[in-house]
């Protein structure tokens, strides 16, 4: 993050306590982040955390109910939206349905009293990929193409900050590859600070500076995509990010470099700086590509831990296969086995061992009476019948 | 239909449903258009055609001697130039009623679609309201509100906006304000209408493409909001030119207008040919200026 060590924070985007309720439910709850001048910052959360919501405060579309919007020094909360350096592409699109896609794309150069626009409108939908749809009214795109049209219509004025609201969500994969390049190749160019709001781990993951994961109004996380993947700080977070085996287990301190826990019986441990907790209920976490198969325990190799377990489901898909191993305890862990050429597979109802790296392994958090958690989550884990 | 065909053949055992019969199919939307077109034959074209051969009849018969046609082209001429100030004023008034009704209507209807919230409904009651009582009882209203020591003229003379024996009644304003009241829903529902489903995202769309509230207004709602402010000004401004209601009760012979001269030539004077080419004049006069509208406010979708 190359913006992150500036002293002054010239146009860093700041939210500051901010707050905002729709009578007594609260949307987003006391929100507080930097997004540094020119940088990446994906937001990702599930459907209804209050994503959209942080966004049109920061448009001025939405009234915070407390707290601040600043753009650099300049406190911009009480602002309206057309005197704001930002840019938003709606979750709705919401072109205009009179206007030619030439026109919308125009709309706020034109605006700004700019009279040649052709250049720069052609440019605009040759980069989104609609060369010669400049004449089309958007109610004959589709979905796709109207979409690019409304990121079109918001770019082509080089915003201090550009809000993405879910900008590729109907585009497919391939599209949405070469929209992302193109994305991130402008805000390195011309220096964009992108808020960029998705439903795409991936592509949050790849594109950003710092992810930021939401939940129910709040930031649970904020970091860059690495530090989050590898080191989540609540099961939420582990969760939702990625997907993670989740065994619940109690801790009783750290002893030297190390934070033992007891889990379901079976002892294991964590480095120090592995565990956000050292003591009391805590998640033992391991993701499932970090989790490897043996077929008996002296195949396990040294300093790895270890649970035995049963095969209860092999999927291929292709560059990996993944496997639920049962435990002894009856709850599923998740492995996802490369398909390297490498290793063997393992047939459903076969027993096996799994083992990882406790270096590979965190510790989170965890409420008392929560029991283990696996993702994809399998509504319960399955009890073996005694 | 050929569905229903294959279904029919593929299963001639059942014989339950009978193959459908083409021609019965292609005959329907006629046999639906049937009652409406015979309605408007026998009561407004064959009317019409009566009209347009008393317009040609000799015009110095009369009720008593009886009416010739004798394809009289010349009574249209004679009658636009007996009445032309009548014409004139007609559109004239309507013109202004037109714009009177715009400046209210246009905010009226914004708000009743776009902030009125759960009092929608009862707003849209209050302006159809007035539709409740017969349209003569309400102008005689007017009369009242309007005359000379009523309240109104009371408290413009207190402001000196009317001098110490000026008056409204028997005045151009009184015929015009008397039409803007009594059209302004025909103008208000269809623009509420098409304000109704103005996106209101697309508001926002324009505020965050820095365009201003005027600008959004000129650049977004309005241009959104055109074909109910089309239909609205057409429902407006035919009545109110062809009325004589308002003239008649508001006004004095000074402010005629031409259905007035059409009534009393049916009505009073028993001149059918003149008052029949009065009405194809009207017609036509009419027709001109809404082809012209529509022509000049670009809507493909009309013409
Ligand atoms: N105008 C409003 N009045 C009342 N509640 C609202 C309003 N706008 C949003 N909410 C609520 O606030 C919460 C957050 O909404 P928001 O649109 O920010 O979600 P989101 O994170 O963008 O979800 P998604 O991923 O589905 O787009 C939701 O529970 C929503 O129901
Ligand atoms: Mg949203």
């Amino acid at each position: 993050m190359s913006g992150m060590a500036n002293e002054a924070p010239a146009g860093d985007l700041r939210l500051v306590d901010l707050t905002k309720r729709f009578g007594i439910f609260t949307a987003v709850d006391d929100l507080t982040l930097t997004v540094p001048q020119g940088s990446f910052f994906a937001l990702l959360g599930a459907s209804g955390c209050g994503k959209t919501t942080t966004l049109r405060m920061i448009a001025g579309l939405e009234e915070p109910t407390s707290g601040q919007v600043l753009l650099g020094d300049r406190d911009i909360s009480r602002l309206r939206p057309y005197k704001r350096p930002v840019n938003t592409v709606f979750q709705s699109y919401a072109l205009f349905p009179h206007l030619d896609i030439a026109e919308n794309v125009a709309f706020g150069l034109r605006r700004r009293g700019i009279r040649k626009v052709d250049g720069q409108v052609r440019q605009m939908l040759s980069l989104v990929q609609l060369d010669g749809f400049g004449r089309r009214r958007p109610a004959q795109l589709s979905g796709g193409q109207q979409q690019r049209v409304a990121l079109a219509r918001a770019l082509i004025n080089h915003p201090q900050v550009l809000l993405l609201d879910e900008p590729l969500g109907a585009l497919d994969l391939k599209l949405r590859r070469q929209m992302q390049i193109e994305l991130k190749r402008i805000q390195t160019e011309v220096g964009i600070t992108f808020v960029h709001v998705t439903h795409d781990q991936e592509e949050a993951m790849t594109m950003a500076d710092t992810v930021a994961v939401m939940n129910a109004g709040r930031i649970e996380q904020l970091g860059a995509p690495a530090e989050l993947y590898e080191y989540p700080a609540t099961a939420f977070v582990a969760n939702f990010l990625g997907q993670s085996n989740l065994l619940a287990a109690e801790a009783a301190g750290p002893a030297g470099p190390e934070v033992p826990v007891t889990a379901h019986g079976a002892r294991f441990s964590v480095p120090v700086d592995r565990a956000r907790v050292d003591r009391g209920p805590v998640y033992l976490g391991v993701r499932p590509e970090k989790l490897h198969l043996a077929e008996a325990a002296d195949e396990v190799p040294a300093g790895h831990q270890h649970v035995p377990g049963v095969i209860t489901d092999a999927s291929y898909v292709g560059v990996s296969t993944q496997y639920l191993v049962r435990t002894g305890w009856g709850s599923e862990l998740s492995a996802f086995a490369a398909n390297s050429g490498v290793g063997r597979q393992h047939p459903v109802g076969t027993s096996v061992v799994a083992h990882w790296d406790p270096r590979h392994a965190f510790l989170l958090p965890r409420e008392p009476g929560q029991d283990d958690r696996t993702t994809p989550l399998l509504d319960e884990p399955v009890k073996v019948p005694s | 239909m050929t569905a229903l065909a294959q279904l029919g053949s593929g299963t001639p055992a059942t014989g339950s449903p009978p193959p459908a019969r083409p021609g019965r199919h292609r005959l329907l939307p006629y046999l639906l258009l049937l009652p409406g077109a015979a309605w408007l034959v026998l009561f407004f074209v064959v009317p019409l055609a009566q009209l347009a051969a008393a317009s040609l009849y000799d015009p110095t018969g009369s009720l008593s001697t009886g009416y010739v046609l004798t394809w009289a082209f010349g009574n249209y001429p004679e009658a636009l130039q007996a009445y032309a100030p009548q014409f004139a004023r007609s559109f004239g008034y309507a013109g202004a009623a037109l714009v009177l009704a715009l400046l209210l209507g246009y905010p009226l209807a914004y708000a009743i679609a776009q902030k009125a919230g759960r009092w929608k409904n009862l707003l849209l009651v209050c302006v159809v309201a007035p539709m409740f009582t017969s349209f003569l009882v309400r102008t005689l209203a007017w009369k009242t509100i309007l005359s000379d020591n009523g309240v109104l003229v009371g408290l413009l003379r207190d402001v000196h906006l009317l001098g110490p024996d000026g008056r409204l009644l028997a005045t151009p304003v009184a015929v015009v304000l008397g039409l803007t009241y009594n059209f302004l829903p025909f103008l208000v529902l269809p623009l509420y209408a098409s304000l109704e489903r103005l996106d209101h995202r697309l508001l926002e769309a324009a505020g965050d493409l820095y365009a201003g509230p005027l600008h959004a207004f000129r650049t977004v709602t309005l241009p959104l909001s055109m074909p109910g402010l089309i239909a609205g000004t057409l429902l407006f401004f035919i009545p109110a030119t062809g009325d004589y209601i308002n003239a008649e009760l508001l006004g004095t012979p000074n402010e005629y207008m031409i259905g007035n001269v059409i009534d009393s030539a049916f009505l009073v004077r028993l001149d059918y040919p003149q008052g029949a080419a009065l009405s194809f004049l009207l017609m036509a006069a009419i027709l001109a200026v809404v082809f012209v509208y529509l022509r000049r406010a670009g809507t493909e979708d009309v013409l």
